[in-house]
């Protein structure tokens, strides 16, 4: 299978070459030159916040930066590693019997990091803080109505109704800040100096460069195990590599699987490759040939995701067959749609297609946005190709995806990734397939139908049948072609005590010393 | 170069800003990419898109769009940044000083070796030591930068750890600066062993930045050193009995500068510009890293900002190199 790259640039091809040059020296190095002070944790990273309002702004819904806000700033209820709902801030919460509203109580003890009380007072201010502002999730924070405080509990209603409003809670947007300090300091001091009451404080920021963080010690979870965490941000993999096989980093996130594979083998060094709620897909737009779903069938049963998760993930992610990955609610493994090439050809040729007259359309990709992107989608063309598919590749940058999403203008056929650290198939299947969504591609009533029902469901067995209802009706009509679920690399020195988020978060506060 | 000269220059570089400030926002419409496409996510409404571009005023016609940068821009006023949310001018002179010491650290390297290196080669001409020079000559002149970069970090900071990877300083020392010139301040004010860390951190990105700059350097002023070195006062030197090296420092080198200058001020212009991918890869945190960062946003103003700060950088250095010729040639002084 041919998975060269006749469009390559004079730039990819240097950096290849420079990758080639510098990566497989590093085995021969010796490491460990500048270790760490043992009380600090040093992480290299490749997401820099770009300002520190964890309610508004592209940062608030950055999923990258999660990491870093959750070590400064509490979100509301805590999400475990596996994506469950666990006590935080607020120790209780739940629904109310007609699930019109949310009641939060909030747990005794909680200190902002200037040591004053956070109370059910400052926990309403946040919540009318998200309803109100404007944000980039403004629509969906701005359900929370009617908040009260009682005694040590905040209730508010929930209008209109939304299915996944307390595990949204836990992350994007949803970090408190104390009002006190935020109103004597105003927007810009706030950017300054920064506060909330999570496990550490800012003691330094130097933009574009680290961030230097020292623990609380007032911190109700209890004390971390690093009392100092640096992150370096290091934007280039071959930079982030350098620090870890140094030894100048602790941890380093991010890496091409060729590269993980070699640092984890080595002494002294670990590395975990764990599954994150971020999937690989294409989506199917059903203009021209692919409104045929012939066509679209075909284009999902010629494709061999095994072949491709082995030999292009190097078996670091794993096949999916629906926008639901395992880890999330409503996934359902009976729902397949198995690689049969002698199928996809004779839907083909019901169509009046075949290897020798193909069905042509485009298909959009990016290159190096997400790993092996391009070659994923080469590898796809030639397995089509072989069934009477021709697909030419369009390479785009991201930004072009989003603008041409957003006005409902991707090609028949566009390679993407979509994350859902909610875990509820609303975030996922739900945005994904809505055509009322700026980011849907797939237009049709049938799905439309289900979801606007299923969006209002309060019942939560017969909503989660329902999605499996509906994921099912997906894949038998591909609608959309789900192919793997992605894993992240993880590479750490061997006296650190790592353990994976399913959401990728790399939380220092989790982060514990081997003994 | 009388003052009027001068001053005839700096009156031109308003219409050249204006020129650039057009082409970048023109520019910057054309190309594919939305910045709030970009930063929404996926769950987000049409409703809170057309917010979004409400806020960020884009949802007006892009005339429109332009006569209020350009009504903002008279007044001194950048805009603020959409990912950053700053003023975008305060965001910029805040990372410019990095970036102005580690091209001036590149430049300084780049014209002590080049000048070494060339005066050696016309010193020991026909010797080992001119192919030599020519042989690192051509490998500094066909590697970009960038791979540089790469290889330097293998070579210096993990093969032989003398250097940090990345940043500007150590994360753990904790100094508290006046200005964003931590060099220049940290000079200033003699706390030399930080300075020296600085400097250790500045030193690799910094011959990244220089080796291609020493190599056109030590060519261009080797050629003209050779022209020189055949002209009659040269012979006349010789007959006089003044050395080799009096001859070469004191008689040919200063008529020789000026082919010198005019391609060291041109490079440097590409130099700057090369801070962009080896800031990046050295995560040290200047203008040509905010830079990329907000191209990957699509972050307008930013990069107007960020393009607009390039721009004015360009024009000084072109009047600088104009009157350093006005310093080592008589006859431009009238």
């Amino acid at each position: 299978m041919p998975f060269d790259r006749p469009n390559a640039k004079r730039r990819d091809i240097l950096r290849a070459t420079a990758s080639a040059l510098v990566l497989p020296g590093l085995q021969f190095l010796p490491r460990d030159a500048w270790a760490q002070a043992g009380d600090t944790l040093t992480i290299a990273y490749n997401v820099s916040p770009p300002s520190w309002d964890p309610n508004t702004g592209p940062s608030s819904v950055s999923p990258g930066l999660s990491s870093i806000f959750r070590s400064i700033y509490d979100p509301y209820v805590v999400q475990k590693e596996d994506l469950s709902l666990a006590p935080g801030v607020c120790d209780q919460f739940a629904w109310n019997a007609d699930k019109s509203a949310i009641t939060m109580r909030v747990r005794k003890g909680v200190t902002w990091h200037d040591g004053r009380a956070l109370t059910p007072a400052d926990v309403a201010w946040n919540l009318n803080r998200l309803a109100t502002l404007p944000a980039p999730l403004q629509s969906i924070f701005a359900s929370i109505k009617n908040i009260k405080t009682a005694g040590d509990s905040v209730s508010f209603e929930v209008t209109p109704w939304r299915a996944n409003m307390l595990e949204r809670l836990t992350f994007l947007g949803c970090y408190l800040i104390p009002p006190h300090y935020y109103e004597k300091v105003g927007k810009e001091g706030f950017e300054k100096a920064p506060m909330g009451s999570g496990p550490y404080m800012i003691e330094q920021f130097e933009r574009g460069s680290f961030l230097r963080l020292k623990a609380y010690k007032g911190y109700w979870g209890g004390a971390p195990a690093y009392d100092t965490v640096v992150f370096k941000f290091a934007t280039d993999a071959a930079t982030r590599i350098a620090e870890i096989e140094r030894g100048s980093s602790d941890l380093a996130v991010d890496m091409p699987w060729e590269e993980f594979d070699r640092l984890k083998a080595k002494p002294g060094l670990s590395g975990v490759a764990h599954p994150t709620t971020d999937i690989a897909m294409i989506f199917l737009h059903n203009i021209g040939v692919m409104a045929d779903p012939n066509v679209r069938k075909a284009a999902v049963h010629a494709i061999d995701k095994k072949l491709i998760v082995e030999r292009i993930q190097r078996g670091y992610a794993r096949q999916i067959d629906t926008l639901l990955a395992p880890q999330y609610k409503g996934y359902d493994a009976s729902i397949t749609t198995p690689y049969d090439p002698k199928l996809a050809t004779e839907l083909l040729a019901k169509s009046g297609f075949s290897p020798a007259k193909p069905v042509e359309f485009t298909v959009q990709t990016t290159r190096g946005y997400k790993p092996k992107d391009y070659e994923t989608v080469q590898a796809i063309v030639e397995m089509w190709r072989r069934v009477g598919i021709k697909a030419n590749i369009e390479v785009y940058e991201i930004a072009k995806h989003f603008e041409l999403r957003t006005q409902h203008k991707l090609a028949p056929a566009a390679f993407y990734n979509w994350g859902n650290s909610t875990a509820d198939p609303e975030s996922s299947l739900g945005s994904a397939m809505f055509s009322k969504s700026p980011h849907t591609s797939w237009k049709g009533g049938e799905v439309d139908a289900a979801l606007s029902a299923l969006f209002i469901e309060k019942d939560e067995a017969k909503r989660m049948a329902g999605y499996k209802s509906l994921n099912k009706t997906i894949a038998d009509n591909a609608y959309i072609l789900p192919l793997f679920q992605f894993y992240q690399p993880v590479v750490y020195k061997a006296s650190v005590d790592f353990k994976p988020h399913l959401a990728g978060f790399i939380l220092p506060q989790s982060i514990g010393k081997k003994r | 170069m009388s003052p009027a000269f001068l001053l005839r220059r700096l009156l031109l570089a308003v219409p050249t800003l204006f020129g650039v400030a057009v082409v970048v926002f023109v520019l910057l419409r054309i190309v594919p990419g939305d910045p709030i496409a970009m930063m929404v996510p996926g769950e987000a409404t049409p409703e809170d898109i057309a917010r979004l571009r409400e806020s960020y005023g884009l949802d007006k016609s892009i005339p429109m769009q332009f006569v209020i940068y350009l009504d903002h821009l008279v007044r001194g006023d950048f805009g603020v940044s959409i990912s950053l949310k700053q003023d975008v001018l305060t965001l910029v002179l805040g990372r410019l000083p990095a970036t102005l010491e580690l091209a001036l650290v590149a430049i300084t390297l780049s014209v002590t070796c080049g000048f070494t290196l060339a005066l050696a080669s016309t010193y020991w001409r026909g010797t080992w030591i001119e192919s030599g020079v020519d042989a690192i000559n051509s490998i500094a002149l066909a590697i970009p930068e960038f791979l540089w970069a790469m290889l330097l970090i293998l070579a210096f900071a993990v093969l032989m750890p003398l250097f940090p990877i990345s940043g500007r300083i150590d994360p753990m020392r904790a100094t508290a600066f006046a200005t964003q010139f931590y060099l220049v301040e940290s000079l200033v004010r003699g706390q030399f062993g930080l300075a020296r860390e600085l400097l250790g951190h500045l030193a690799l990105p910094a011959l990244a930045l220089a080796l291609p700059l020493i190599a056109v350097i030590a060519r261009v002023l080797k050629s003209s050193l050779q022209e020189v070195m055949v002209q009659d006062y040269i012979l006349l030197a010789r007959i006089k009995g003044f050395s080799n090296l009096r001859i070469l420092t004191r008689e040919a080198l200063p008529n020789a500068l000026l082919p010198t200058i005019t391609l060291t001020g041109v490079h440097f212009i590409f130099l700057v510009g090369g801070t962009v991918l080896v800031e990046l890869i050295f995560a040290y945190p200047g203008i040509g890293n905010m830079l990329f960062g907000a191209a990957s946003n699509r972050d307008l103003p930013l990069i107007q900002g960020v393009t607009l700060v390039f721009a004015l950088l360009f024009i000084l250095l072109n009047i600088a190199i104009e009157l350093s010729y006005a310093l080592v040639n008589p006859r431009l002084r009238h």
